[in-house]
């Protein structure tokens, strides 16, 4: 009965490793392992043993079946695995086709850096104080210190729809508005972003319309070092933590003392390029230290609070950053142009 | 202002300050210098030379043939071709070897056959802007007076050998308008000391009041009018060195006399002017108002009509000059001119302003004049003026002056503490730095006690009244750089959008992220556009658009009313250059008037709008062109509204505002507390207007968004998730084409009572089986109890009722 046994396995091992295909395998299996298989038949014979002898053939005959499903399984296997094969490169397509997309779309470039401005100050604390573009030239000019006749109203002819009332040449109307609403209330820390209009004829670098983003401080002891302390906080979240600035003496009539301010070219980081000019710097806004003038029509007394003002214009940020060569291309709306903003 | 070095060192010694660093200086200093170009723009080898012979060229009509002495030991033989080459002569020469502007270099040559050793130059060829030069001087050589030394060198007798400081500068540094403010400048720079001019003047016998009366009528717009008789003047040129001045300073010689008074004008920053005394009648200098039709030739030749708010000076009869601002061709100094009265004036800036202004006439003198001249300047100008043509024009000058003077100026002293200085500035300044501050600044300080100051600012400073200006003072001396960089110092604070601000935020985002592009377009506008949407005007009663007082143009001539009229626009320039596919939106305010004129400011609407054309997704390789239509609009402001949280509370129906397809464009409106408000349109395009602008079909809507802001963003309720099971039905029935699904879905919603959880139109048939007034709407129904499972029986009732109100109120068939 043992050599039968033997008999068996060796045979039936002989035929499961020649078996190349699943069918066959499964009539192998049935006709050894099956209730009627040949296994089962030769173990019919297991009454006749001895008692010595009937637990080393029950052994031999587990091996034996042991085997024998071993190898089907492993057939069984190599069956599944080719039969996936199969089916996946029966359902392999061209991957290097474009996708479904999702329609894209953008926010505007000017947009996009106005709101990396305001979260920058945001984050310093400052609110954001709106104000009508349409405004009466006391708001305009005369709290801002320019009275009628003043000659500095010069530097921005404005579009005037009354005698008195005209389009904002900046937004530090705003501020005046800002000042007035807060009561008196200090510290008050406000940005001013939105649109101004001045008397420009177009061209490449002159819009009669751009934006502007004013920051205004009021507070008892507001300092010309808070204001380069800040300067240097906001040049650097926009620039970069080695962004350097430098101030020189300038002229508004709403701050004194006033400066205009260069940061260390972001393109060459100082060494200098064609976007510096070749000299490391670039000017990107105006400052100062609020005049008292302007405190008192804001409703501050100057010997109590002092302040400082930032002012700068989106556009030529805009410009500086994305190098663009034409400041009309931010009004005319081209989709080849707004869709080069639409990403981080 | 235009400063040269060489001049400039007249007044102050710059010894060892190159004129590149004393730009930078400047700069660093808060007198911005746009460049520093040299006046030498190539010239080397040039020398003076005389010129002994001239002879025709023998085979050149226009050429001549020179022998010139130039200094170097023998005669050169130079041909020439400039008409005014005649003997004794001197000019520039260009010896061999010598280079001129433009990389030009003189050899030995021959011309037609001649040998010429050498060039003649005129000034041009010198590289100086002939515009500058005296009439006479921009044809032909440059002809240099007769005592020029012959052999030297042409840099020195021209003086090229010289920079030019081009100051821009700003409103509050006019006191820089003149060679002795720049050099008071560099002087508070380096601490050099000025050199001021000679001021003395021998004075002739006679009174200058004898033959000169002055008064001053209007004494608000003329503070001080002082007046010298310079008698006996030969009329001529000015030496060359002053000439070279002017030049240099970007003035261009005219004669002795009116040199003199725009040199004066410029190393001062007082403007001067001389009237030929023969012809000033009555010796009367009256200052004046106009009158009324009052005509004044001024030296420009043009006839200018006067009105009564000009400044005039008049003489006994008429206006000889328009104070400030340009003289009177009728008292004009020509070359017959003897006697000369020489007027140093201070007149109102901003009159000054205003009538040159008016006339269109701008000049070096009102440019100095509106910005305020400094009183104490006058008789100093004035002296010097006249000692000047003494020396350089033959003249006497009678004694004294005549004068009328309103009132002197005081100069202003300001209270400052070192104390004030360092908390300003967030300093820590010595007393000492600040006092060596006021004294290179030439500013008088008073020490009452340590740091304590009392500043007598003078009145070429004009501008410094307060405590800050002097800060300012001190800060741009000590240096800007030199100023610690702090925090500010305080209570902390919150820095957050406001609603309207995030909402804006959060619809540009949505927008964005539905494939749409922002636009910014310009807030003005043509008439025709503004009457496009006349429905986004706001009022019933027509469109108050606010039109600019001086606009630059028609099409940017008022203000506009609707985003959609500049959005059409963008539309229509993408389209026209083959980008089909446009989808842009916008935020921003529109202006609409109350009433016409403005009265008060007008109503500033934030709105948003946004426009579709083309396809919404382009054709791909696996998937068609999927073009917009009206419910792509729809969808859009409905996922904006529903990401404000507003979904429920915004309804759509049908209607016909001018500027849109009557049959394809709905009015929204928006439930609130106070009733249904009229946020604006949504609709396509009407196809007049698509096909006027070239434009495709093209969907759009307009929306106001202030009165969103307060309902928008309520908190989020959270509903736990439901534990029982919905049950789903659907319901087609067969409605009037006319009937608008949305009032099926209301009818549908109340009728079914609580236990409907939710229903949508999930299909729309129109057909010919069904008659060409009808149309099929499937609904899915979907129903639910919070607590228990359905029974098939109270579900069934819910939907019967559902399609008994349907049947009810709209004749509606159920569908098989």
């Amino acid at each position: 009965m043992r050599d039968r046994l033997e008999q068996l396995r060796g045979e039936a091992l002989e035929r499961l490793q020649a078996v190349s295909d699943p069918g066959t395998l499964s009539e192998l299996r049935v006709h050894y392992l099956g209730k009627k298989g040949q296994l089962t038949e030769i173990l019919r014979g297991m009454g006749a043993l001895s008692a010595e002898e009937r637990p080393v053939i029950g052994q031999v005959a587990n091996d034996v079946r042991a085997a024998i499903e071993a190898v089907i399984a492993e057939k069984q296997e190599q069956f599944d695995r080719a039969e996936t094969a199969r089916r996946l490169q029966a359902e392999t397509i061209d991957v290097t086709l474009p996708g479904k997309k999702p329609v894209r779309g953008g926010i505007h470039p000017l947009t996009k850096v106005t709101q990396e401005i305001e979260d920058i100050f945001l984050g310093m604390g400052y609110q954001i104080a709106e104000g009508p573009e349409v405004e009466t030239d006391f708001y305009n000019f005369e709290a801002l210190n320019l009275p009628k006749n003043h000659p500095a109203r010069d530097m921005q002819d404005s579009f005037y729809l009354t005698d008195d009332i005209l389009l904002r040449t900046h937004t530090s109307p705003v501020q005046i508005r800002a000042m007035r609403a807060a009561g008196g209330k200090t510290p008050l820390k406000v940005i001013c972003p939105g649109k101004v209009y001045r008397r420009d004829d177009d061209d490449a670098t002159h819009s009669f319309m751009f934006h502007q983003i004013e920051a205004l401080v009021v507070g008892p002891n507001i300092r010309m070092s808070d204001l380069k302390g800040t300067l240097l906080q906001f040049v650097q979240a926009l620039y970069g933590p080695k962004t350097q600035i430098r101030l020189r003496p300038s002229f508004f009539p709403f701050t004194e003392p006033s400066a205009e301010v260069d940061v260390t070219c972001s393109q060459c980081g100082g060494s200098g390029c064609r976007m510096c000019k070749h000299t490391g710097w670039i000017e990107i806004l105006g400052c100062g230290m609020v005049h008292p003038k302007v405190l008192e029509y804001g409703g501050y007394d100057p010997k109590e609070v002092t302040g400082f003002a930032i002012g700068m214009g989106v556009e030529r940020i805009a410009i500086l950053k994305y190098d663009i060569d034409d400041i009309r291309h931010f009004y005319n709306n081209d989709l080849r142009f707004l869709g080069q903003f639409a990403r981080m | 202002m235009n400063v040269s070095y060489r001049w400039l060192n007249e007044y102050i010694d710059l010894n060892g300050v190159e004129p590149k660093k004393l730009a930078e200086m400047m700069t660093r200093g808060g007198i911005e210098i746009d460049s520093v170009p040299s006046r030498n723009l190539g010239v080397s080898g040039v020398v003076v030379g005389y010129v002994k012979t001239r002879e025709k060229h023998p085979d050149a009509d226009k050429l001549s043939v020179c022998t010139v002495d130039a200094g170097t030991g023998e005669d050169l033989q130079i041909v020439c071709g400039a008409p005014n080459a005649a003997a004794g002569i001197k000019i520039p020469v260009a010896l061999v070897g010598a280079k001129l502007p433009g990389g030009l270099q003189i050899k030995r040559a021959k011309l037609r056959g001649v040998e010429s050793q050498g060039m003649l130059c005129s000034a041009r060829e010198l590289g100086i802007n002939d515009k500058l030069l005296p009439k006479e001087q921009q044809e032909g050589l440059y002809v240099l007076p007769q005592d020029s030394e012959i052999g030297r060198d042409i840099l020195d007798v021209l003086a090229l050998d010289d920079s030019v400081l081009e100051l821009d500068l700003t409103p509050n540094r006019s006191d820089c308008l003149s060679m002795l403010g720049v050099a008071y400048e560099a002087s508070a720079l380096t601490g050099r000391p000025v050199r001021l001019p000679d001021l003395s003047l021998r004075e002739s016998e006679g009174k200058t009041s004898d033959r000169v009366q002055v008064s001053i009528a209007d004494q608000e717009l003329c503070s001080r009018y002082s007046a010298r008789l310079i008698r006996g003047v030969k009329i001529g040129p000015s030496p060359l060195w002053m000439q070279n001045r002017l030049i240099a300073a970007g003035v261009r010689p005219i004669s002795n006399i009116v040199d003199i008074t725009n040199y004066v004008m410029l190393e001062y920053g007082q403007p001067l002017h001389a009237f030929d005394a023969a012809k000033v009648a009555g010796g009367r200098i009256e200052v004046r108002l106009a009158r009324e039709g009052e005509i004044l030739v001024t030296l420009d030749g043009q006839e200018r009509k006067l009105e009564p708010h000009m400044l005039v000076i008049a003489d006994a009869e008429k206006a000889i000059a328009l104070a400030g601002v340009m003289g009177g061709l009728n008292s004009e100094v020509t070359a017959d001119t003897v006697d000369i009265i020489l007027e140093s004036a201070r007149f109102d800036g901003g009159s000054v302003r205003r009538t040159s202004r008016q006339l269109g006439l701008r000049s070096e003198a009102s440019a100095r004049f509106e910005k305020e001249v400094d009183p104490s300047r006058v008789p100093e100008a004035l002296d010097r003026a006249a000692g000047l043509m003494v020396a350089l024009a033959g003249g006497t000058a009678a004694e004294g002056v005549a004068e009328a003077v309103v009132s002197l100026p005081e100069p202003v002293a300001v209270d400052l503490s070192l104390d004030r200085v360092n908390r300003f500035l967030g300093t820590s300044l010595p007393a000492d730095e600040v006092r060596t501050i006021w004294s290179r600044l030439g500013f008088e300080a008073k020490e009452a006690a340590e740091g304590v100051w009392r500043v007598t600012v003078p009145t070429r400073r004009g501008g410094i009244y307060r405590d800050v200006d002097l800060i300012e003072e001190v800060a741009r001396l000590h240096g800007y750089d030199e100023i610690p960089t702090t925090p500010i110092e305080g209570p902390t604070t919150t820095g957050a959008l406001t609603k309207p601000q995030a909402i804006r935020r959060e619809v540009r985002n949505v927008l964005a992220g539905a494939g749409l592009y922002e636009a910014i377009c310009y807030n003005v506008t043509s008439p025709e556009r503004v009457g496009l949407f006349p429905s986004l005007n706001g009022d019933e009663d027509g469109v108050r658009a606010i039109p600019l007082a001086m606009p630059m143009s028609e099409e940017r001539s008022l203000l506009r009313t609707s985003l959609l009229s500049s959005l059409i626009e963008a539309a229509a320039y993408n389209q026209s250059r083959r980008t089909g596919d446009v989808a842009l939106f916008e935020i921003a305010s529109v202006f609409h008037a109350k009433e016409l004129p403005l009265a008060e400011l007008p109503q500033e609407k934030p709105r948003l709008a946004f426009l579709l054309a083309g396809s919404r997704v382009p054709a791909s390789w696996n998937r068609p062109a999927a073009p917009a239509d009206f419910y792509e609009a729809k969808g859009v402001l409905e996922a904006v509204f529903e990401r404000l949280g507003l979904g429920d509370r915004v309804s759509y129906e049908a209607a016909q505002p001018e500027g849109f397809h009557p049959g394809r464009t709905a009015a929204v409106k928006l439930e609130t507390d106070g009733g249904p408000v009229a946020l604006g349109y949504v609709g396509q395009l009407h196809p007049d207007l698509q096909k006027e602008f070239d434009l495709g079909d093209a969907f759009a809507a307009e929306i106001d968004l202030a009165e969103v802001y307060a309902p928008a963003g309520a908190g989020i309720v959270y509903r736990s998730l439901p534990r029982y099971p919905s049950v789903e039905r659907d319901l087609a029935v067969v409605v009037g084409r006319e009937t608008a699904g949305a009032a099926l879905v209301s009818a549908v919603r109340k009728a079914a009572g609580d236990l409907l959880e939710s229903v949508r139109v999930f299909d729309v048939y129109t057909g010919e089986r069904l008659g060409a007034d009808k149309k099929s709407v499937a609904l899915a129904l979907v129903y639910r109890h919070a607590e228990r499972t359905l029974t098939d029986e109270e579900v069934a009732e819910a939907h019967r009722l559902a399609l008994a109100e349907l049947e009810q109120s709209f004749g509606a068939e159920l569908r098989k």
